[in-house]
């Protein structure tokens, strides 16, 4: 082995079984042992393998609706196809919930924000951009912040005036 | 004819910004101290009372079978109920093009917050074990059991949730643009700060306010459905039951007119109150109160079309349950829960047909108060007075509140005032910048000379 690739981190340790039940029998091992971050690869899911492993059921078959799989029956109520219109109330309030979050979220993003400082806000005047005396003031330079490359140092005291700012 | 003016007496920009951000950057007055010591005892003194019911059980109340529901879940539809004026302001209206909304949503839209809040508060505790009350959120892990996604009871959970979030969501992003204005005229600096963060960098660029806008759109259009639904659901709760007196299909839309007109009833209260104790009379006119007096109208009207109906389909449908629970909520012992209802939510707002009625501070004041009363008492006779005659006469009982049922729905009203307190004292009441972008003014094409003072104003300045 090189020497350079000693010098690689080790990433773990790794072993070769001959069958399914060898690697059975070696899991229910390592399980025993008490190592956490490990795992057995093979071709085939092997069943079993879970309990061998110390695994609990995947959550995924919890994202299947209560009334197909497990039948949840409450006051005799029937759970075949006829009851979907029953899970349409929470499916719309989701619909919304997720709308909600899309178009909060979504103009802070658009709009590059939260941040804590602007460079505009260097400006001391600017703070009156939100009171309307400062409107009036500051029409244009609130709807035409000068920035960009045609936008020179000698330009920047002509322009406003000329297009009519206070 | 020509249009109100939204705002009277010519108020420039600059004055109503002086007016609403000057609020929050005063000291506070004395009527204000005064107020919140009030409210705030009530909310501990309900605070307290919520403890004693989770420290001892559910036996403090005055529930007993038959009447498993009674004032805990009353409260729970009557605070529910109260926030749908806000998010009708704030997303219908806004949707119809309602410009005078602008006036008065911010705070309708706190209102339905607060309001939420107080709800949420007795379906939780009215559980029993509090301890499993997660039980209730979609969490896949005990006994590999989910929620019952069918029962009424959970899509209460998941439509209150929406809506609190969604119109948190309205409420703050109206707020943001205001809130800059606060912190830019801030001088202090912990005030700087805080407002500073709240406003989130906010700097009113037009390539910010078009996403806004949109957002806004939206955020309204998504809101107008939910505000039908969240009320629509809760009467499921009632509707999809067998109960006499609950099981009907006018529940839903009977349910959502009563929400607006209880709702509006609470936005007057609300609205009078704090545009008196703030001098806000140029910003909150009589057209306002007067348009809003009209919606009093039409909604008690439709409540009082719904009862006039639910007596009916009683008479109509041949059930004798059903009949005998209409007749009982008339005629039987809790007669005067009925009579309540019907003078306080469909008599009274009758007034406000006359244009006088709806421009005095004190009838307005009078039939806000009978309909915020009548509002409870409707939902009391829904709820506990359907269910204390039911199928088996064997069980027929009185309900009688306990003094830990008192104070604590008096304990979530001393809350919902504490909260609408704190927020008239340190946000801005109306949303200026919304009030200000109906002015006149405000239209890049109006080119009227400004008002005198403002000339002489900015003279001066210069």
């Amino acid at each position: 082995m090189s020497a350079a690739a000693v010098k690689k981190r080790t990433f773990g340790v790794i072993a070769e079984f001959g069958s399914a039940a060898e690697l059975y029998r070696a899991a229910e091992r390592v399980r025993d042992q008490g190592y956490r971050f490990w795992d057995a690869h093979s071709p085939f899911p092997i069943h079993g393998l879970n309990e061998a492993m110390g695994l609990k059921k995947s959550h995924l078959l919890e994202y299947i609706p209560t009334s197909f799989l497990f039948a949840l029956i409450v006051r005799g109520k029937p759970v075949d196809f006829f009851t979907v219109p029953a899970f349409f109330p929470i499916m719309f309030e989701l619909t919304i919930l997720f709308a909600g979050f899309t178009a909060f979220f979504g103009v802070f993003v658009m709009n590059r924000l939260p941040r804590l400082h602007h460079p505009l806000f260097d400006h001391a005047p600017f703070a009156r951009v939100t009171e309307p005396r400062g409107f009036y003031r500051y029409r244009i330079g609130r709807s035409q912040v000068c920035r960009g490359r045609n936008f020179g140092v000698s330009r920047r005291d002509r322009w406003p005036r000329s297009n009519g700012a206070l | 004819m020509p249009r109100p003016a939204m705002v009277e007496n010519n108020r420039s920009m600059h004055w109503i910004t002086n007016l609403l951000a000057g609020i929050p950057e005063r000291k506070a007055p004395l009527w204000w101290w005064v107020a919140i010591a009030v409210t705030g005892s009530f909310a501990t003194f309900g605070v307290f009372c919520i403890i004693y019911l989770l420290w001892t059980g559910v036996g403090v109340w005055g529930n007993n079978l038959p009447m498993a529901w009674a004032w805990g879940i009353t409260n729970f539809v009557f605070w529910i109920g109260i926030g749908h004026a806000g998010t009708l302001i704030s997303a219908i209206l806004f949707l119809c093009r309602q410009k005078w909304r602008t006036a008065v949503n911010r705070s309708a839209e706190a209102m339905t917050l607060f309001a939420v809040m107080c709800a949420a508060i007795f379906p939780a505790i009215h559980v029993g074990r509090i301890w499993m009350i997660w039980f209730v959120a979609p969490v896949p892990v005990p006994n590999w059991i989910w929620p019952n996604f069918r029962s009424p009871l959970l899509w209460d959970v998941f439509a209150v949730s929406t809506y609190f979030t969604v119109s948190f969501f309205f409420w703050y992003l109206g707020l943001v643009p205001d809130v800059a204005t606060v912190r830019d005229r801030a001088r202090g600096r912990v005030a700087k700060f805080c407002y500073g963060l709240l406003a989130l960098g906010w700097r009113g660029g037009h390539r910010q306010w078009r996403h806004y806008e949109m957002s806004y759109l939206i955020l309204a259009g998504i809101s107008t459905p939910l505000v039908l639904s969240v009320h629509s659901t809760v009467s499921f709760d009632f509707a999809t039951s067998l109960i006499p007196g609950w099981h009907t299909t006018i529940f839903p839309p009977y349910f959502v007119a009563g929400a607006i007109f209880g709702g509006f009833a609470m936005v007057l209260t609300l609205l009078i109150s704090s545009r008196a104790l703030f001098k806000l009379h140029d910003v909150i006119t009589w057209n306002h109160i007067d348009v809003m007096c009209k919606i009093t109208l039409l909604t008690g009207s439709m409540v009082g079309y719904s009862y006039c109906m639910e007596f009916f389909v009683a008479y109509y449908g041949a059930d004798p349950f059903g009949r005998y629970i209409f007749l009982n909520r008339y005629f039987g012992p809790y007669w005067w829960v009925g009579y309540w209802m019907f003078i306080g939510n469909v008599l009274m707002p009758q007034l406000f047909w006359v244009r006088a009625f709806r421009r005095n501070v004190w009838t307005v004041y009078l039939v806000a108060m009978c309909a915020n009363a009548g509002m409870w008492f409707e939902r009391f006779a829904i709820i506990a007075v359907s269910l204390h005659r039911d199928f088996l006469p064997s069980s027929w009982q009185m309900y009688y509140p306990t003094w830990v049922d008192i104070f604590t729905f008096a304990g979530t009203i001393g809350l919902f005032l504490t909260l609408f307190l704190l927020f008239i004292r340190f946000l801005p009441t109306v949303a200026m910048s919304e009030v200000k972008s109906v002015l006149p003014e405000a239209d890049p094409h109006h080119y009227e000379p400004l008002p005198a003072k403002i000339v002489a104003m900015e003279e001066t300045q210069a």
